[in-house]
């Protein structure tokens, strides 16, 4: 079986064109689109990363985030945003919270698997 | 520089114009060439018996020499001094400036505005991308559906081996996203169309609303006598650019008329001649507030005075400028404006004789009251707004009152020493 990806993102077509590209590499991929309940997702499944979109419905990317930095289980959990804004001071607050890589939308598939495999590898080591 | 500061410009402007020659009008005068030459660039005060000379032999009034340059213009270009961070000995000429270069003072004064105004804007349309969330909505949206397209489009063309389950299911996808496309894109230039209007006011609605009502000299005749209305004074409001200005406007206004209905213009002229400018009469007179009374009375023509509204958190609401007295266009203005000793006593009408430290040093007597706004609630303090009437007194009027009031625009163009109310170090040196 090989590493573990959430997609934590309400659009849904993002989440079958990211689950398809990410199966084909191997990963086992679930998905999520409820912000409030993300983390009881994150705690049941225990990924190995999590693809975070910044706007959720219920409960904001970031705080999602800040929760996740904040629980020693998940404080080194690699996690990649993806958001629509791109603003620099939105990308600051990210990475003040601890983000592990940030990306805007529309990114490319092979921006988003790169990241991935990037993340993983860092981890691992 | 003192208030004669300018005096020497127009000398020798008004001398240039007149076809003067330098030892010719100080042989009219009977000084020295040498002594005009250094009054001309206001390296010597001038008043008395040589200013009236002079004013005779260049034909012209008297107060033509020591008046004239606006002192808006030397406001904003010690605003643009303190902005720009110029040294206080360059910054101290802006007078000197106004007076020997007026046409690149005012390019200078436009161009500083402008600037003000563009950074108004950029402020306003970073924080509709930040704060609006109305718009942020609509940008993930568009956004998202761009990244879902780009994405199952991108699969759709690298990869051979598709099934035909996937392919068909990326298919439906991306005709259900290019149709969510459409429409949210068309939303949003829809929505970016219907708030153009306030993005691209290059100044800020209660400049917006100044403009109007400096245009019309802060008086609507027509108006208070019901042969105008409201929507149509509005709606003629070229100045009134954007829906926040229309809709302050339209408040004042409103307000108005119901100061008019209880204060006519022509039964206050009346009572003026009676009984002064003594707002608690007049008040008692019209059974009105003192505020609504130095409402009017700053509308009455030929009465020169400046009204200063705040509310209760200090910010200008409202702003009647009357020569002399600076009114600072951004920041906060000075803390000894009796303006603002009547937010700390509401109801108590506070009078004092001032004189504002700006270009020329006049005295006002200033008349200031808070009075309640909103609806009472018990146990909750009243909102208040306080009005300033600014009536000025002519020199060598009123006796100069013994605990004469020194008071200032804004603490960065303002030189009084050893204030208790700074709280900013000026840009001009003290005791100018």
């Amino acid at each position: 079986m090989g590493k573990h990806v959430l997609l934590v993102e309400d659009e849904l077509n993002i989440i079958e064109a990211m689950q398809f590209l990410l199966s084909r590499e191997g990963w086992q991929v679930d998905s999520h689109s409820d912000g409030a309940t993300a983390m009881d997702r994150v705690r049941q499944i225990r990924p190995d990363l999590v693809v975070l979109d910044y706007m959720l419905p219920g409960k904001s990317g970031m705080d999602i985030l800040k929760e996740l930095r904040a629980d020693e289980d998940f404080s080194d959990l690699p996690v990649l945003m993806l958001t629509a804004r791109g603003q620099s001071r939105d990308r600051d607050q990210a990475e003040r919270a601890g983000v592990s890589r940030f990306m805007t939308k529309p990114f490319s598939n092979q921006e988003v698997l790169n990241a991935v495999r990037d993340l993983v590898r860092a981890q691992a080591q | 520089m003192a208030r004669e500061g300018l005096t020497g410009s127009r000398i020798r402007e008004r001398r240039v114009i007149s076809g003067l020659k330098q030892a010719d009008l100080a042989r009219h005068v009977g000084i020295s060439a040498s002594y005009l030459n250094l009054i001309e660039h206001n390296r010597r005060r001038i008043g008395g018996k040589l200013l009236l000379d002079i004013a005779r032999v260049l034909s012209v009034e008297p107060a033509a020499l020591t008046e004239g340059a606006e002192a808006a213009l030397i406001a904003t270009l010690r605003d643009a001094a303190a902005k720009a961070g110029l040294a206080a000995a360059e910054a101290e000429r802006a007078e000197e400036l106004a007076g020997r270069f007026p046409g690149w003072a005012d390019v200078i004064s436009i161009i500083y505005r402008r600037i003000g105004a563009l950074e108004r804007t950029v402020e306003t349309l970073s924080d509709r991308l930040g704060q609006d969330p109305q718009l942020a909505a609509s940008v993930h949206e568009v956004l998202s559906t761009a990244a879902s397209i780009r994405s199952t489009a991108s699969i759709l063309v690298a990869e051979q081996e598709l099934t035909p389950e996937w392919r068909n299911r990326f298919h439906a996808n991306i005709d259900q996203d290019s149709r969510r496309l459409a429409s949210s894109s068309k939303a949003l230039v829809s929505y970016l169309d219907a708030a153009e209007g306030d993005t691209e006011a290059a100044s800020s609605p209660q400049e917006e609303v100044e403009a109007f009502f400096a245009a019309r000299d802060y008086r609507f005749p027509a108006y208070e006598r019901g042969e105008e209305s409201l929507d149509a004074l509005i709606e003629a409001g070229a100045e009134l650019r954007s829906g926040a200005a229309r809709q302050i406007a339209r408040g004042i206004l409103e307000g108005l008329a119901q100061d008019a209905e209880r204060v006519p213009a022509e039964a206050l002229e009346d009572a003026v001649a009676d009984c002064g400018i003594d707002p608690i009469a007049l008040a008692r007179h019209f059974d009105a507030t003192v505020a609504c009374v130095m409402r009017r009375y700053a509308s009455l023509p030929e009465r020169p005075s400046g009204l200063i509204v705040c509310d209760r958190a200090g910010s200008l609401i409202f702003r009647k400028p009357v020569t002399g007295f600076d009114i600072p266009r951004y920041g906060s203005a000075c803390p000894l404006w009796p303006l603002f000793q009547a937010i700390a006593a509401p109801g108590q009408v506070i009078a004092e004789h001032v004189v504002h430290l700006g270009r020329s040093s006049a005295e006002f007597r200033c008349i200031a009251v808070a009075e309640p706004v909103g609806n009472v609630a018990f146990n909750r303090a009243p909102l208040l707004n306080a009005t300033m009437l600014v009536v000025p007194i002519p020199m060598g009027g009123d006796a100069p009152a013994p605990d004469l009031m020194q008071v200032g625009s804004t603490c960065r163009v303002c030189p009084k020493a050893g204030c208790d109310g700074r709280r900013e170090p000026s840009i001009l040196r003290e005791g100018l």
